[in-house]
């Protein structure tokens, strides 16, 4: 995808999705929280207000799905706005960049299951229509959306069509007159089911793979029925049930897109949520962060404050500097999808910038719902025996999080698809990492061509992260060339791969951003410690990663050349990281939580 | 009905406030600014009663640049015009209170609504200030308010009860907590108060008649110490509260 974005000095092109990997991006070409604008920064408070005063103190009832509550609170989110921000102003909407989505995905975190409940009607459950609707459709629907008027859902996973999305039975059959499509079948977690109005099903019409299609059905029609609720884990705020399909008849015209489009509007569709899905659990993480460090600085043991002993500093300030790593990867992906939408108003030519972006979206998911399941298993630890009675906050924090791994495509499907869609965009020729990948290869020989040390601020750690570049391509080339075709079977390489792509496009985007910080005269001694930290232990985990790739695939004498290129590139000097931390749980101490805002 | 607010930029209240290196004023640094919580009910009070009784209702700010994000706010939460007196006035109320009259006087303004106070300096004493600057009637903290015609009826909240107070227009009224429930700026109203004007005016001068020689954080909590119950211990008490505490 070219374009163009202007910044104060220079013009220059936006990069390709994966890109990351070959160049070195420069600080004020990356977008990042402090370039929020104001406008954005009230809609981010605005939501934050709504969220501690309209829905936190109403959870408990939430919690017992309570007749009523969330559509009332769609309803109330609808009438400020928050529905139609991806809706274009023609269909009731405001249509704002997606950086706006993704801050107030972030920002609606601490509502717990209600996000899930909201996610599913703003974002998988309205966008089907958004991107793929005719005009009719749009105008019929997209409108009642924004207000909440109707509320939506999106029907894909069946009870033996999970990862393998494609697979299910789902069937569309045409009537005799051609005025139907008659609809038999069984979809299973349903987000929403409980009150929504409209669906996104996803049925092969005559049970014919190739004809995998998206249907809009609305659930007065005769045969549309939904089972109990289910007794989940967490998020129990949120409604999610069977539903089934008995005969239904779908007028023609509720086809969404054409027949056979399916699969395009389902990946398309989940990838839009993914990036959402990452900020969301940002939020969570910085969410819990707080709870745990409030609840360390009343808790007392031993005559002081549980916040003055160094173990429970480690964990916050750990979370913290995830937390920091995490939310520089989020929005500087969140500026690319806007740079690369620009002006553009055309719903399929925006998907494709979105796409462009599939790898990134993969990375802010994994990452995103990660930091969020470390920050409230570390959350609960802090608050010791208290963190398992249901009477405290980081409990129910604790559960809700566990979905986020699961859903929108499992962090295990999102690990095989972030080298795997690399590999192909290589392959296609759309990303030029083959060259890349030889320019390494002769680097590596010939140290003297090293060109990884940098000299910037957090120059170490940049010379890190270029190295890591450098094992991502050495590893995929050599991967790619040792099991061909056949690499789709070899999971556990490529998820050590994209392991190590996410700590290094995060890594990045950390140093970039205080960079960018820093050369616009800000303070930056917190963020480069956190950035020091985070860095130091990426080259750490990269280095395990790599040699365990390296190990499956290559033996003999060209495993030593091998494992003695790792040692190099994967060679840092020593850093406190128990003094920096420590002086990182200062910060979040003092701010009673994420030491950063915006 | 000409309406007017002032509203205050305050440290969000769960800041943890730190001494600037100047002694006398906080350290911005790193600080999170938010709308005064409480002229956030003056706002929707002025708003509703342009909804009852017509009229333009207008936001006022005394403060530095940065005061203008609580204008913005007070724009996409629809009123009409916002004006910012460009004022780095630290902490004189009076100061701050002959800026809000000179406007009030301007606009002619029926009423003068404000939070009961500003979470920064707390010191409650803009609004009767202003009010007597007018020479009108002022009524402190309410928590209900009907206006008919020029006749005017507010509630307060006072020690175990209510108090009913009645005034004639114009006239300056404090808001309290509970006297409504302040609505949510909508999307794309916050995204037009961003090309909407607020109209800037230098500060009259104006002579500070109070100024702040220093800033200090409570003291931290100290240690209890528990006593038993024998004489010895009441001896021991009164003891402590004379030499250590030096209450008695």
């Amino acid at each position: 995808m070219k374009g163009t974005i202007m910044t104060a000095e220079t013009e220059v092109s936006i990069p390709k999705g994966g890109m990351f990997l070959i160049e070195q991006a420069l600080p004020e070409a990356i977008f990042t929280p402090e370039d929020f604008s104001d406008e954005l920064k009230m809609i981010g408070q605005t939501t934050e207000n709504f969220v501690e005063n309209e829905i936190v103190p109403i959870i408990p009832r939430l919690e017992k799905l309570e007749a009523g509550l969330s559509e009332d609170l769609l309803r109330k989110l609808g009438e400020m706005g928050l529905l139609g921000i991806e809706i274009a102003e023609e269909y009731g909407g405001i249509d704002l960049p997606k950086t706006a989505s993704m801050l107030v995905a972030e920002k609606l975190a601490p509502s717990g299951g209600f996000s899930t409940t909201f996610g599913a009607h703003q974002s998988i459950g309205s966008l089907p229509i958004v991107y793929f609707g005719n005009p009719e459709q749009k105008a019929k629907y997209l409108p009642k959306l924004a207000t909440a008027e109707i509320i939506g859902a999106y029907a894909l996973t069946e009870p033996n069509a999970g990862s393998d999305a494609l697979s299910g039975t789902t069937k569309a059959t045409l009537s005799a007159d051609g005025k139907h499509y008659i609809l038999e079948g069984t979809k299973m977690w349903i987000t929403n089911a409980g009150f929504a109005n409209l669906f996104t099903v996803f049925a092969k019409v005559d049970g014919a793979k190739e004809k995998f299609s998206a249907f809009l059905v609305e659930r007065d029609w005769e045969g549309v029925s939904t089972g109990a609720e289910e007794h989940k884990m967490g998020i129990k705020s949120s409604s999610t049930r069977m539903v089934m399909f008995d005969k239904v008849k779908v007028p023609v015209e509720n086809l969404l897109g054409e027949v056979g489009q399916g699969p395009k509007i389902a990946f398309n569709i989940l990838n839009t949520g993914r990036f959402k899905l990452g900020a969301g659990a940002l939020g969570g993480a910085k969410a819990a962060l707080g709870i745990a460090a409030k609840y360390s600085l009343e808790r007392k043991q031993f005559g002081q404050t549980i916040s003055n002993f160094g173990m429970m500093q480690e964990k916050l300030a750990e979370i913290a500097l995830r937390c920091f790593a995490v939310e520089s990867v989020v929005y500087r992906t969140a500026g690319l999808i806007d740079d690369a939408i620009g002006e553009e108003t055309d719903g399929f030519k925006r998907l494709k910038c979105i796409e462009e972006y599939a790898v990134e979206c993969s990375v802010i998911k994994v990452l995103g719902s990660e930091i969020l399941d470390f920050a409230v298993d570390e959350g609960v630890q802090i608050h010791g025996g208290y963190g398992f009675s249901a009477e405290y906050a980081i409990e129910r924090a604790y559960r809700d999080s566990r979905i986020q791994r699961l859903y929108e495509g499992t962090n295990e499907i999102n690990r095989m698809l972030i080298p795997g869609m690399l590999l192909k965009r290589a392959i296609k020729g759309d990303l030029p990492l083959l060259p890349a990948a030889q320019r390494i290869s002769r680097e590596v020989l010939d140290p003297s061509l090293d060109a990884s040390a940098d000299d910037g601020l957090l120059g170490e750690e940049m010379s890190v992260v270029n190295n890591l570049k450098k094992i991502v391509l050495m590893l995929s080339g050599a991967a790619a060339m040792k099991f061909g075709p056949k690499l789709d079977h070899e999971q556990e390489v490529l998820a050590r791969i994209a392991d190590i792509i996410m700590l290094t496009y995060a890594s990045e985007s950390a140093i970039l951003r205080t960079r960018k910080i820093a050369a616009n005269g800000g303070e930056t001694a917190l963020h480069a410690n956190m950035v020091r930290v985070y860095v130091h232990d990426a080259a750490e985990k990269a280095a395990t990663l790599a040699r365990e790739a390296v190990c499956r695939f290559v033996e003999g004498d060209d495993l030593t050349v091998y494992l003695s290129t790792l040692r190099r590139l994967t060679k840092h000097a020593p850093v406190n990281t128990v003094a920096l931390r420590r002086t990182i749980a200062k910060a979040v101490l003092e701010a009673n939580g994420y030491p950063l805002h915006y | 009905m000409n309406i007017l607010v002032g509203i205050s930029q305050v440290p969000d209240t769960a800041t943890k406030i730190a001494i600037g290196a100047d002694g006398t004023s906080i350290d911005t640094k790193g600080v999170k600014f938010i709308v005064n919580p409480y002229d956030e009910f003056a706002l929707e009070e002025g708003l509703r009663l342009r909804e009852k009784h017509g009229g333009t209702v207008t936001a006022v700010s005394v403060g530095g640049e940065s005061a203008k994000e609580v204008l913005r706010t007070a724009l996409a939460m629809q009123v009409d015009k916002a004006i910012l007196v460009k004022s780095e006035v630290n902490g004189d109320s009076f100061a701050v209170a002959k800026q809000l009259a000179d406007v009030a006087k301007e606009i002619a303004a029926d009423i003068v609504l404000f939070g009961r106070q500003s979470v920064d300096y707390d010191s409650f004493q803009v609004p009767p200030m202003v009010a007597e600057l007018l020479d009108i009637p002022s009524i402190t903290m309410i928590s209900k308010l009907d206006i008919v015609g020029t006749s005017v009826t507010a509630e307060r909240d006072i020690e175990g009860g209510k108090e009913t107070i009645s005034a004639s227009l114009p006239c300056v009224v404090s808001a309290q907590k509970g006297l409504n429930e302040p609505r949510y700026p909508k999307l794309p109203d916050i995204m037009k108060a961003k090309s909407k004007p607020i109209e800037e005016r230098p500060a009259s001068t104006i002579a500070a008649r109070t100024q702040v020689i220093g800033l200090d954080l409570p003291l931290a909590k100290g240690k209890g110490t528990i006593l038993g119950d024998t004489d010895a211990d009441i001896t021991e008490l009164l003891k402590l509260l004379h030499e250590e505490a030096k209450v008695i």
